[in-house]
């Protein structure tokens, strides 16, 4: 729509545009700023960056924050952990979400919609509350283990929680909605006409699959596995109360850096690290988002 | 013919079991929540004690109190800025720093949690230590963050929805002699309506569910509800927390359903609007 003249524009675009640059894109600067400093006792604890020096403002910018993240193999660990859990965590998503992408796609119209209703909702209830949700079934006393006990499939507990098994179904149960929607919208867009002449053609389902549905869902399955990977390798809630002492996300690291140690330029630089590794991942999800608002 | 019907067995046994793992955690809680033991999996008859208890229990009354205040907050300010947004990136195609406010925009969408709670609280201190601004955190901060990550929500959905808007109605208004502000608060507002309800929904039900970002940016007075839940479920099960669970859950389905019928109503009614 045209005609709003520079004023109008300027209140349009800018209004949006100022609250972002200070409440976003500022942030991001001084997350920057802050893990370059020392941590100092002292409100705020963290040393100034431009500090006067015999009466001459003088930098003080250390890469020390790095250098420990480099060092100590805590990090390391920690980043590498936090990447493999949300790669496995992607592809067993992937393995649930896609079947059942292709059921909603293939349902009777007058459930798609209730389906599609049912995978959403629970982006709707509480995701504190979903993960909490697990606790009470996982634990040694839990409905699990008593269910199994009084089928006599094993005759003690399990350890089902607190652990590397419990985390990752945490995060395949939270993000497994983010993988199904993506998928089911590009299999709903397929041209049903292709798999009819395969058919004609003589092709079996599996054929009809492998040669035609998959590739063409392929779209919905890297934005799917974008969806699910970014968040994941963030997380902090599933870790903290799935995981257990040995469980190494980067997200609980750098709560326990902030919360527990106090160490905030510690905690900046753990979050440079995390932003630089996951900038191309953010990049490409944001420009899926960007080219399918649909969303 | 039986090869189609074991693929109808296959695909429904698939919707089965994943709908089974999406709700069957839910509805356990809500089941022991109506539990008479405090231990979970052993059922003792059926109570309605621990709903009492959490209506007597001040600390996650003043929870709910101060979560219900920020999220109608930031959801209407997200409301504003992400309709702002998602019109300026749908309607205007050229102006300085598109790149930048588009990757803004939709970044929050993406970056971690952590990340986006760290950098606020950051930026507050920063500022405070600056300008003497904000003076305290709390309830101000914690809307703030939630305000700006509800607006990107707000913005997707405003923006695929003018998308899809019949432009030639806001032509013909402006034909008929409309002013531009005019054209957009009585055609274009209205006509995407559906994206605006659901946008504010959406920013109010992420704020009163956001954890990790309150609790960075957030100061000794005010806590959320998400913030009382998490410190009294991590040493383990809560059977208060459980009754709480079930009241948010119902209270949520109940209000996102209401929401899908009458945008499904508004659908029928005006289908070129959609």
């Amino acid at each position: 729509m045209t005609g709003f003249g520079r004023f109008g524009r300027l209140v349009l675009i800018g209004i949006p545009f100022l609250w972002l640059g200070l409440f976003f894109l500022t942030p991001l600067l001084i997350v920057v700023k802050i893990s370059l400093a020392h941590s100092a006792i002292g409100i705020p604890p963290y040393t100034p960056l431009v500090a006067s020096q015999n009466g001459r403002p003088a930098l003080h910018a250390s890469l020390a924050n790095f250098v420990l993240l480099a060092r100590d193999d805590l990090y390391l660990r920690a980043y590498l952990g936090s990447l493999g859990y949300a790669a496995a965590s992607t592809l067993l998503c992937l393995l649930i979400g896609y079947p059942m992408a292709l059921a909603i796609a293939r349902a009777p119209a007058v459930w798609r919609q209730l389906l599609l209703f049912l995978v959403v909702l629970p982006f709707w209830s509480s995701f504190l509350i979903r993960v909490y949700a697990w606790i009470a079934i996982l634990q040694p006393n839990g409905l699990l283990n008593r269910v199994l006990l009084a089928c006599h499939l094993i005759s003690n507990p399990l350890p089902l929680l607190n652990n590397r098994f419990s985390v990752e179904l945490g995060l395949v149960y939270s993000y497994l909605p983010f993988m199904i929607l993506p998928i089911y919208g590009s299999l709903a867009a397929l041209d049903q006409s292709l798999i009819e002449a395969a058919a004609d053609l003589g092709a079996g389902p599996w054929r009809q699959f492998v040669g035609i549905i998959l590739p063409l869902s392929l779209p919905g399955v890297v934005a799917g596995s974008f969806l699910v990977f970014v968040p994941a390798v963030g997380e902090f809630v599933i870790p903290d109360l799935l995981g257990g002492p040995d469980t190494l996300m980067i997200g609980k690291v750098l709560w326990d850096e902030f919360f527990e140690n106090h160490d905030w330029p510690v905690a900046a630089a753990v979050a440079v690290v995390l932003i630089a590794a996951l900038a191309l991942p953010i990049l490409y999800a944001q420009r899926l988002l960007d080219r399918e608002p649909a969303a | 013919m039986t090869r189609s019907n074991s693929g109808v067995a296959f695909r429904l046994g698939t919707l089965l079991f994943g709908f089974a793992f999406l709700y069957a955690p839910i509805a356990l809680l809500v089941v022991y929540s109506f539990n008479a033991s405090r231990l979970v999996a052993v059922w003792a008859g059926f109570s309605t004690q621990w709903y009492g208890a959490l209506l007597a229990d001040d600390q996650f009354r003043n929870a709910a109190a101060t979560s219900l205040e920020v999220a109608t907050m930031a959801a209407s300010l997200a409301l504003v800025l992400g309709t702002l947004g998602g019109f300026a990136m749908a309607r205007f195609t050229r102006f300085w720093g598109r790149r930048l406010f588009g990757f803004a925009l939709l970044a929050p969408l993406v970056v971690p949690e952590i990340i986006l709670g760290l950098s606020l609280l950051l930026f507050f201190v920063a500022s405070h230590e600056l300008i003497g601004w904000p003076a305290g955190r709390g309830v101000l901060t914690i809307t703030i963050a939630h305000a700006s990550f509800g607006a990107s929500f707000v913005a997707v959905l405003v923006r695929a929805q003018l998308a899809l808007f019949d432009r030639s109605l806001e032509e013909a208004a402006l034909d008929l002699g409309a002013r531009p502000w005019a054209v957009l608060a009585r055609v274009t507002l209205p006509g995407i309506r559906p994206a605006l309800i659901s946008g504010w929904l959406l920013a109010f039900t992420l704020s009163l569910d956001d954890l990790v970002v309150a609790s960075f940016v957030t100061g000794p007075s005010a806590t959320t509800l998400p913030m009382a839940v998490f410190s009294s479920v991590r040493p383990g099960v809560s059977p208060e927390v459980n009754a709480l669970a079930t009241v948010f859950l119902g209270v949520v389905f109940v209000v996102v359903a209401a929401a899908f019928a009458l945008m499904a109503r508004q659908q029928r009614r005006y289908p070129r609007s959609l």
